[in-house]
């Protein structure tokens, strides 16, 4: 079964699985700020409220925040990036995920844009 | 502005940025890629924005030798030499580089941003001189790394072994007259090539002759994290009009035993700053602009920063008191946050 994807509009993903929001940076995101060099992740337990900031990507060009696009408390963090943080540029919708979050309100998962919207978002910004 | 270039940058999908003024090509397959390309093996870059001057007349060499720190009077024919330029102040209007083409004629290439500015300063300090600024009329392609030799000497007819680092010789490439210095900004060996800017088509018969070496194109992305980790300044970050030269990697281009404009002030400055490198041990990248803190206090600032693809650590250059060691531990605030950085040479790399 396909998962649904929805997209903030600081270009983060977000996909529901199991109950827990798998979350990471949108394809356009990952080309826009190129080769990704370090990833500062979140600590597990930390809890966010939507769009605050969660981690720091930095590329070799600038230093990014991400927002947390869901309010929620982080379970799982994607360790593998500390070592592969090019796994966002590689495969930015499955290796390249950063963290799962306990969201306290799913309501927000609903708000987001969907893919189409978030398409024509980007498009717009081009 | 563009270079003559621009069309092929886009053809090859290139991401555009605005340099000074200039819509220049940042990246291609991607900097890591193209710095990495350009430590192996073969990469080139379009440097046409850059400023290039030829001054003549018996009064050229007086002229330039008053204008420029370094000292001239030692250059042979058909040679060049790196030196800044000085203010009355001491402070930096550009770094340039003088190639003596012979006595009476003088090459200058000096950097983008400083162009008009350059111009002028040297216009102001000229009396008789012939000086003009050929940076339209021509093209300037710079082509680096370990195979850049064996590649370029499948086009030119004359010998590139028997030049020695910022030797000019004038040769034809496909039939189009050409300078060729042995110069470049990436801390490999390499070439930068003149040529008129009409013939545009140099670019892809070099790409295409040097394929077998896997020539490609770079950006200013790269040309910056190669710069950065050989250990040369880059004007308007690291060195600028407030800067002096004893207190950056650039003592070795003053000259005190002759005359030149800046020479007083130079030599009276006080010093109490110092550009050092240094090495982000934590797992984040320290940008230009960055607050520097030595001992838990603010101490200086962070003139450029990046990842080094070489070396896969944050590096950078940055101004510290004076009284700071080699290997001393600093902080470096980035985003609100202070990491742990250590002291180290200018130079991160150096090609073996």
């Amino acid at each position: 079964m396909i998962e649904e994807i929805r997209f903030s509009k600081e270009h983060e993903w977000v996909v529901i699985e199991e109950g827990l929001a798998r979350i990471g940076i949108s394809d356009f995101a990952q080309k826009q700020l190129g080769d990704i060099v370090s990833v500062e992740l979140p600590k597990i337990g930390s809890k966010f409220k939507q769009m605050q900031p969660m981690a720091i990507i930095d590329s070799i060009k600038a230093s990014s925040d991400i927002y947390c696009p869901l309010s929620g408390e982080v379970v799982e963090i994607n360790e593998g990036l500390l070592e592969h943080p090019e796994w966002i540029n590689q495969s930015p919708y499955e290796l390249g995920w950063i963290a799962k979050i306990n969201p306290s309100d799913i309501k927000e998962f609903g708000s987001m844009m969907t893919k189409e919207q978030y398409e024509n978002f980007v498009g717009k910004i081009k | 502005m563009r270079t003559p270039f621009y069309e092929i940058h886009k053809s090859l999908n290139a991401k555009i940025v605005d340099f000074h003024g200039w819509d220049m090509p940042l990246e291609y397959s991607g900097i890591i890629d193209e710095h990495i390309n350009v430590r192996k093996n073969i990469g080139l870059f379009d440097v046409s924005h850059m400023g290039r001057f030829k001054i003549k007349g018996h009064n050229a060499y007086g002229i330039i030798q008053n204008l420029v720190t370094n000292d001239i009077s030692k250059l042979n024919d058909n040679h060049g030499l790196y030196s800044p330029m000085c203010y009355e102040t001491g402070g930096i209007v550009d770094d340039i580089i003088v190639y003596r083409i012979d006595s009476k004629n003088f090459l200058l290439v000096v950097n983008a941003s400083n162009r008009e500015k350059d111009f002028e300063w040297i216009v102001k300090h000229s009396s008789s001189v012939d000086i003009e600024n050929v940076s339209d009329k021509t093209a300037l392609l710079a082509l680096q790394g370990p195979f850049a030799q064996k590649a370029l000497q499948r086009v030119v007819e004359s010998n590139l072994e028997m030049l020695r680092p910022f030797d000019i010789i004038t040769s034809n490439i496909f039939g189009v007259e050409c300078m060729i210095s042995r110069t470049g900004y990436t801390g490999e060996d390499g070439f930068e090539i003149f040529f008129d800017s009409s013939e545009v088509e140099i670019w892809d018969k070099i790409m295409q002759s040097a394929s077998s070496f896997n020539i490609k194109p770079a950006g200013l992305g790269a040309r910056d994290t190669l710069r950065l980790e050989a250990g040369l300044m880059l004007y308007g970050n690291d060195i600028d009009e407030t800067t002096s030269h004893l207190e950056v990697p650039l003592k070795w281009t003053v000259k005190f035993e002759k005359e030149f404009i800046g020479k007083k002030a130079i030599m009276n400055g006080k010093i109490i700053r110092k550009l050092i490198g240094f090495e982000v041990l934590e797992r984040r990248v320290a940008r230009r602009g960055n607050e520097v803190l030595v001992n838990g206090l603010t101490s200086g600032v962070v003139t450029s920063g990046s990842f080094s693809p070489t070396l896969k650590k944050s590096i950078g250059f940055c101004f510290v008191p004076s009284h700071v060691l080699p290997d001393q531990l600093i902080e470096i605030k980035i985003g609100g946050k202070q990491y742990q950085a250590k002291v180290c040479s200018t130079r991160f790399y150096k090609r073996t």
